[in-house]
């Protein structure tokens, strides 16, 4: 077995860190562990983003001899947690960009291109580079797709026209999307807000930017002459109950007119229309002069091309893989593992869950490459500082049983709108999320 | 996982103010310091008269701090929502106040150096 440290107490200490309480603590230095493991395996890494380059460099750090390859065609590397930060004008587009070298490792692979195809049975991965990758392990961490064109009428290139914004987009689109908000809280009009209907990554993200332009709008005093349209894609705001009733409360202390059951299908952009899906099979068209356009999201196509996905219900269409929800080893091929966004877990699409997914990918895989099993499990640690206004969040995090899991209990109260939460999303998280991808958090 | 090193809070801290003023703040704070000590040992008595002007700075000092870190993170006093962020508040007021006395005390020092008449 690994040497572990009791479950509560690691709890404990990577909800701290995930959740950016990286002022309070926040380990640098060594890796997690100090031991290294002697083999000759070759190791697959596909996409470098949150999950793959922090689990690149925790197990260059933790492997001696082993042969790592890194996939991943995106030279900049984004840390996309700041793209609501940007599209709120509170920070410029480069505040998110980085480069993919400089978080890597040296000593291990990487190939500049994209993975065009995955065999689990042969064990081989073919990139657009011309390059036949043969591997003893493989983990797939290649985030998700964001599926503009599932919205009809939809496309990147909308962005920006027409009230037409998109926080998911990237850095740029976001700092597009802060200039048509800002310009419809000057004016007023309708605001339309959703999320899809699909796994997506931070869900809290859509509520955020809803408040944020609330926020705005009163500042201004625009609010007045505002209309703010929330469409949610279920019947309710938020997976987990408890925090569901608090947004739910937060909203109608906000004025917000929230419709449930409603998933953007079409979008007009020259009448400013979108349609939307409701629960008994209508339809229902909504006017907007402002919109945060969130599209259906799946897994990349390699990976839904790859059979490594769920093969029945909405995670199969969506194509997530299919891993064991603990172990984040694949169900059916046991040398490969999934992290971050494209795993098919019940919870966790955030770069805190990634941080406390890639530690438990790595414990896994080195004990089972010394032919060892260990205990180190993902409880389906999941945290998002939710953004109420400017100034102020609650600090949410929660695990697959919906339990809120506090890393300052009794400190800082999950479900209250507090400044030091909003310090903690401010400054606290990016420094934490570098942390991350050094292998270091 | 193992316990936060300096480096851990020196990381963090570069990434909230910026490499140069984070490392500028930390070069000021140890030379009002030195500074302070300096005089204690040279006068080897705390100068009373002094201390009272190093009180009347305190209320600037505190008002200083809190305004300095409510600009760096684009906040406002109205953004206190709960008792942890009082008592934030009051913190950063404390530091403020017992720096500014620091400092006031120590610039009388040098500036007028050592006094007898109390
Ligand atoms: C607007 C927004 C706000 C967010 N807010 C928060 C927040 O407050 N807190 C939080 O914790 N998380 C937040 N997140 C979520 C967080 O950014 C993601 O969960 C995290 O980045 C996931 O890491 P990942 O490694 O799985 O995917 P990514 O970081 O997206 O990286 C995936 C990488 O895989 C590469 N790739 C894709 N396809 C291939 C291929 N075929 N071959 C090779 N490489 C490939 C991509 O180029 C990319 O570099 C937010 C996200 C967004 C968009």
């Amino acid at each position: 077995m690994t040497n572990q440290p009791d479950f509560d107490t690691r709890r404990r200490l990577l909800g701290l860190m995930a959740a950016g309480g990286a002022i309070a603590a926040l380990p640098q230095g060594e890796p997690a562990a100090a031991q290294t493991t002697q083999t000759s395996a070759r190791i697959v890494i596909l996409g470098a983003g949150a999950a793959g380059t922090a689990l690149a460099n925790r197990l260059s750090n933790r492997l001696e001899g082993a042969e790592i390859t890194i996939v991943d065609p995106r030279v900049r590397h984004l840390y996309q947690p700041g793209f609501t930060l940007i599209a709120a004008g509170l920070r410029p587009a480069n505040y998110s960009v980085s480069t993919t070298a400089e978080w890597l490792p040296s000593g291990i692979n990487w190939i500049e291109g994209s993975a065009t195809s995955i065999d689990p049975e042969a064990q081989r991965v073919t990139t657009s580079t011309g390059d036949t990758l043969d591997y003893d392990y493989l983990v797939v961490a290649t985030g998700l797709e964001l599926h503009y064109e599932g919205i009809e009428g939809m496309s990147r290139d909308l962005i920006g026209q027409n009230g037409i914004g998109s926080v998911y987009a990237g850095p740029e689109e976001a700092e597009i999307t802060w200039g048509l908000m800002d310009q419809f809280t000057d004016e007023g009009g309708a605001g339309l807000f959703t999320r899809p209907n699909t796994g997506m990554k931070c869900a809290g993200a859509p509520l955020k930017y809803t408040f944020l332009t609330d926020d705005y709008a009163r500042r201004k005093g625009t609010r007045g002459q505002t209309e703010i349209i929330y469409c949610a894609h279920s019947g309710s705001l938020f997976g987990v109950p408890i925090v569901n009733e608090k947004v739910r409360m937060l909203y109608e202390d906000r004025g917000f007119e929230t419709r449930y059951n409603r998933v953007m299908t079409a979008i007009d952009p020259s009448r400013k229309v979108a349609t939307f899906s409701t629960e008994n099979g209508g339809s229902e068209e909504i006017a907007f002069d402002f919109t945060n356009v969130i599209p259906p999201m799946r897994a990349p196509q390699v990976v839904r091309d790859s059979g490594l996905s769920w093969q029945t219900g909405a995670s199969g269409e969506q194509g997530w893989i299919e891993v064991d929800q603990y172990t984040l080893r694949h169900a059916r091929y046991d040398t490969v593992f999934a992290a971050g966004d494209v795993a098919g877990v019940p919870k966790g699409k955030t770069a805190a869950s990634a941080k406390w997914q890639v530690p438990v990918v790595e414990d896994q895989l080195v004990a089972q490459i010394a032919g060892d099993t260990t205990d180190h499990i993902y409880n389906g640690y999941t945290s998002c500082p939710l953004i109420t206004r400017v100034g102020r969040a609650m600090l949410i995090e929660f695990d697959y049983n919906n339990n809120l899991v506090p890393s300052f209990p009794g400190l800082i109260a999950p479900l209250e709108e507090l400044w030091v939460s909003w310090l903690i999303k401010e400054i606290g998280l990016k420094a934490t999320y570098n942390a991350m991808l050094r292998g270091r958090a | 996982m193992e316990d936060p090193t300096i480096g851990t809070f020196i990381a963090v801290f570069e990434e909230m103010f910026g490499g140069a003023l984070f490392w500028g703040m930390v070069v000021l704070a140890l030379l009002i310091t030195a500074a302070y000590l300096y005089v204690l040992i040279r006068d080897r008595a705390v100068s009373w008269r002094k201390f009272l002007w190093a009180q009347l700075a305190m209320p600037i000092g505190a008002i200083a701090a809190v305004w300095f870190v409510l600009a760096i993170t684009k906040s406002r006093l109205a953004d206190i929502g709960g008792p942890i962020d009082l008592i934030i508040v009051l913190g950063i007021a404390a530091l403020g106040a017992v720096g500014a006395a620091i400092l006031v005390y120590t610039v009388q020092s040098l500036i007028k150096g050592k006094q007898t008449a109390e």
